[in-house]
């Protein structure tokens, strides 16, 4: 069987881009190798462990049991796209790396993607739900202690908690 | 000073910004993808492979079978420092590719594609014929007469059983009065389940091979790939970036043989060799699973006259660590709760399984699991409170071992249970728990753990260092203990600091080693980095100090004696002033035109000490009996590791291997099946790895007591952290219901059968 190709029309991390993509490959692949997002990891390539982790119109989703074709059209945020303008990394990556959430690291850029997702929703979650909503993540270095503080943490600082944020 | 000090982790920005490099991130997109044909029968031998099919799909660049292997390199793959002594040489048992099949999943043939979907396409596409043998799983099985065979060499499949007598057993137990106090403990076989799966890549460059790999041991890698191929091993060269945590399985040489033998048998073309999850959990390597035999002889006033341990270790088809895991379990059972009269024999034993290597822990968390059960069974047994019967036992102060030395030099057991009982409020919890009723109980247990750091006397540690002084007075650190996600790179930065005079941002650890390069060292395990490594980061600060010191002299004609270097500067001490940077001192040196130096350091300690770690877990529990389901409610690790570099980055390695005791005792086991030995569960769904929603929050404590013969106080803190876990919450679940699970992990499957044997189902 010869190899198919389809053009993918996409933004990925505020930039419109396009390119011709093997049909089989997934969005991991596609973002990986056609686009060089290293940060998107590959830990199970079946939808287990989260490492691969991206942002699609605004909805946290495995992106390697997501085909590439279906990103035609798609708004794609990656680990790389989430610094500002001039560099500046987000608040949420600060406190992965204050709380000293980062271990092997190798895990890092798909929580922190899962992380954004529950931050964009304005709200103050409860333990519990920040568990559950941050439950579709393997990690084996950290116990998830401190990922759970430097999400818990910056939840907080942006409803504007900051003393709630210090007791965590 | 920057020892001590909750410094940021240097790699953390990268990490968290997701520039970070790992091997599959640095291979060319040019590699061809190999992939490799596992046995699909758990015991036998290939006959015939037929390709004919599988090099019919387009894209596949080769395939390879076991009958390619022409020239038998045995190799063994334990990541131990190499023995010159043929005696103590690890068992050399693998080929890159085996025509005997003994487990199912071994490696008989690859697959060489220009794409990993031909790769897969065309494994499936191969056709293997076998002649089958009978198989065991069950490590008591095995050793029956008539058993399968596994390695001609081993009768009854034993790779070694070693004894440990002290005093008289026998006579021992004749005194009256004594309470036999007997159990049988089981642990299951379970994976690391590092994040990044192994991978690697191989290339060539003129008649010498390079492999990039996910391992924590580069230059024990590179023997063994020279081993496996055949060929001198300076023709090798093992280069290791960042890796996605490796806790011992990449503590062996896992395909970075096959990946060198594919590239050469290929012309040196670029190979890649990505191992997918499914096969990490069947092909790489995993804990022994240890079946431990405990009979103890108690006096009324609750001290022990004998004891003896029978344990039984699980290696699986080929030898990797082998004996190692289990002797180190049996030799901390003399010690933790010593004891006049004790019998020891420990077995490893081969079954047709996944290979069993190191692990997180080495063996001490299977020993303790037997061991601390046990002992709750036996303080239960005889009416006494759990920590008052360990305080009573433990290993005493000024406690010094015969082989290794080691000497427990302060009070830390007691300090650690005290600590680890005022965060959890154990006293409370523990009276308010006694004599429940009802469906749904609480429960609080304890452990406690020691483990040995690096691993002389069994062999000799040493570790290098190089430092290179910049122009602006910064400086290069390279070392061969491997950063792994530990923390590593952090720990040397600061003590580098600290010992050189220099800001901490000064100092660049070069995290990647590359056999080429990074001077010569064994890797990261046994818990062994800061120990280990302070030891040389220590004499080659001090020596390139000295040689600073001594142009800092021909600079400024003030005597070397009255000079210091601090934060960067030089320092007359007599005054205090600071009569030049260390940059304007580095950037002289290098460009002088009357006596240019180029100021470096290098050297080689050899440690000949090593240091007991301890600690204790406490956890608290919810038992639904009914519905055979454990919550852990609450749970703390106390730890004395001595002086700690990072504090911050101490607590997050606590937390990690608590969670991996936590696994280890209440969900994950790797589940063989009876009929064919396959593994059923080899993935990250079914295989039940600890989430985000299985803990409570962790709580790590700590007690600082300086270890004395560490360049930096420290002693070992990687691997005890997941020692103590499992049996606490074992205990726990013992004071809610009265049952005592023997079989870990304290799974709804296991307490279903127990709690049905003891009438409370």
């Amino acid at each position: 069987m010869s190899k198919q190709y389809k053009l993918v029309s996409c933004t990925i991390n505020g930039k419109h881009v396009e390119k011709m993509i093997d049909v089989r490959a997934s969005l991991t692949d596609m973002l990986r190798d056609d686009y060089r997002l290293t940060s998107v990891k590959k830990g199970c390539e079946v939808g287990e462990c989260g490492a691969c982790n991206v942002i699609i119109d605004g909805e946290c989703f495995n992106s390697c049991i997501y085909l590439a074709v279906w990103a035609e059209g798609k708004e794609i945020l990656t680990l790389e796209g989430l610094a500002g303008p001039n560099g500046e990394i987000s608040d949420i990556q600060q406190a992965f790396i204050d709380e000293a959430a980062v271990q092997c690291g190798f895990c890092s850029p798909g929580f922190i993607m899962s992380a954004v997702e529950i931050l964009e929703a304005k709200r103050e979650f409860s333990d519990d739900e920040i568990r559950k909503l941050m439950s579709g993540h393997l990690c084996r270095c950290t116990g998830y202690e401190n990922i759970f503080r430097a999400v818990k943490k910056t939840m907080l600082r942006r409803l504007g908690k900051e003393k709630e944020a210090l007791e965590v | 000073m920057y020892a001590g000090k909750k410094v940021t982790r240097v790699d953390a920005y990268d990490k968290a910004i997701g520039r970070t490099r790992y091997t599959d991130d640095l291979c060319d997109k040019s590699a061809y993808i190999a992939r490799v044909l596992h046995s699909t029968i758990a015991h036998g031998r290939v006959v015939s492979i037929d390709t004919s099919e599988a090099e019919k799909i387009p894209g596949v660049v080769k395939v390879f079978t076991c009958f390619d292997v022409k020239e038998k390199h045995y190799f063994p793959t334990a990541g131990h420092p190499w023995s010159t002594d043929p005696e103590h040489q690890d068992v050399a048992d693998r080929l890159v590719l085996t025509e005997e099949v003994r487990f199912y999943g071994d490696d008989i043939g690859a697959v060489v594609a220009e794409d990993e979907v031909s790769a897969a396409q065309a494994l499936r596409a191969i056709k293997v014929e076998y002649e089958e043998y009978p198989f065991v799983l069950d490590v008591q099985e095995a050793m029956k007469e008539g058993a399968p065979q596994i390695h001609k060499e081993y009768p009854n499949n034993i790779l070694k059983h070693t004894a440990i007598r002290k005093g008289n057993y026998e006579e021992a137990i004749k005194e009256p009065g004594l309470t036999k106090v007997e159990g049988w403990y089981d642990t299951p076989t379970v994976q690391h389940c590092h994040i990044e799966n192994f991978i690697c890549y191989a290339e060539m460059e003129g008649d010498r091979i390079t492999v990039t790999a996910s391992t924590q041991i580069p230059h024990i890698v590179r023997r063994i790939v020279g081993q496996a191929l055949g060929i001198e091993w300076g023709r090798v060269r093992i280069i290791k970036p960042y890796i996605g945590g490796g806790f011992g399985n990449k503590q062996d040489a896992l395909y970075e043989p096959l990946c060198a033998w594919l590239c050469m048998q290929l012309g040196g073309h670029l190979v890649k060799l990505d191992i997918p999850r499914e096969d990490t959990f069947v092909s790489n390597r995993v804990r022994h699973a240890i079946r431990s035999h405990i009979i103890s002889w108690v006096r009324p006033d609750g001290s022990y006259a004998a004891r003896k341990l029978e344990a039984f270790s699980d290696q699986g088809a080929y030898a990797s660590h082998g004996h190692s895991i289990v002797a180190k379990g049996a030799g901390a059972f003399p010690q933790l709760y010593p004891c006049d009269n004790v019998e020891v024999d420990a077995y490893t034993v081969f079954t047709n399984k996944s290979v069993a290597g190191a692990m997180r822990g080495y063996g001490i968390p299977q020993a303790m699991w037997a061991v601390e059960s046990h002992t709750e069974d036996v303080a239960v047994r005889m009416g006494m409170d759990p920590i008052d019967f360990r305080r009573k036992n433990l290993m005493p102060v000024g406690y010094v071992d015969a082989f290794s030395k080691n000497e427990l030099y302060d009070d830390t057991f007691n300090q650690c249970l005290d600590k680890a009982m005022e965060a959890i409020d154990y006293r409370r919890k523990f009276k308010e728990y006694q004599n429940q009723t009802g469906d749904v109980r609480r429960g609080i247990g304890v452990s406690v753990f020691w483990y040995n750091t690096a691993v002389w006397p069994i062999s000799l540690e040493t570790s290098s260092c190089r430092m290179v002084l910049n122009q602006d007075g910064s400086c290069q650190v390279q070392l061969g203990e491997t950063e792994i996600g530990q923390g590593a790179d952090t720990a040397y930065t600061q003590m580098t600091a600290d010992v050189l005079g220099v800001p901490l941002k000064d100092v660049h650890v070069v995290s990647c080693q590359d056999t080429d390069v990074t001077p010569f060292g064994t890797g990261a395990y046994a818990s062994r980095q800061t120990y280990t490594a302070g030891f040389s980061i220590r004499r080659t600060a001090l020596l390139l100090k000295e040689r600073i010191l001594k142009y800092a002299h021909e600079l400024t004609r003030m005597p070397e004696y009255n000079l210091d270097i601090v934060e960067g500067n030089i320092v007359r001490t007599t005054d205090g002033r600071i009569l030049m940077s260390l940059g304007e001192l580095s950037t002289e040196a290098l460009y002088s035109l009357t006596n240019s130096q180029h100021l470096s350091a290098e050297s080689t300690s050899q440690i000949k000490s090593n240091a007991y770690s301890f600690g204790c877990t406490i956890a608290e529990v919810e038992v639904d009996i009914p519905m055979c389901k454990v919550k852990l409610l609450d749970i703390v690790n106390a730890h004395d590791a001595g002086t700690l570099i990072n504090p911050a980055l101490a607590e997050a390695q606590v937390h990690g291997g608590m969670s991996m005791g936590i696994g280890f005792g209440m969900s994950e086991r790797l589940i063989f099946d009876e009929k064919t030995g396959r593994a059923l569960n080899n993935n990250l769904l079914d295989y039940k790895l600890s989430t985000f929603m299985d803990h409570p929050r962790l709580k790590a404590v700590f007690v600082e007591n300086a270890e004395p013969t560490s360049a930096f106080g420290t002693k070992a803190l990687g691997e005890p952290p997941a020692c103590s876990v499992a049996p606490a919450i074992r205990n726990a679940v013992y004071q809610a219901t009265g049952v005592g699970v023997n079989e870990a992990p304290v799974n709804p499957h296991n307490l279903f059968r127990r709690f049905t044997e003891e009438g409370l189902l």
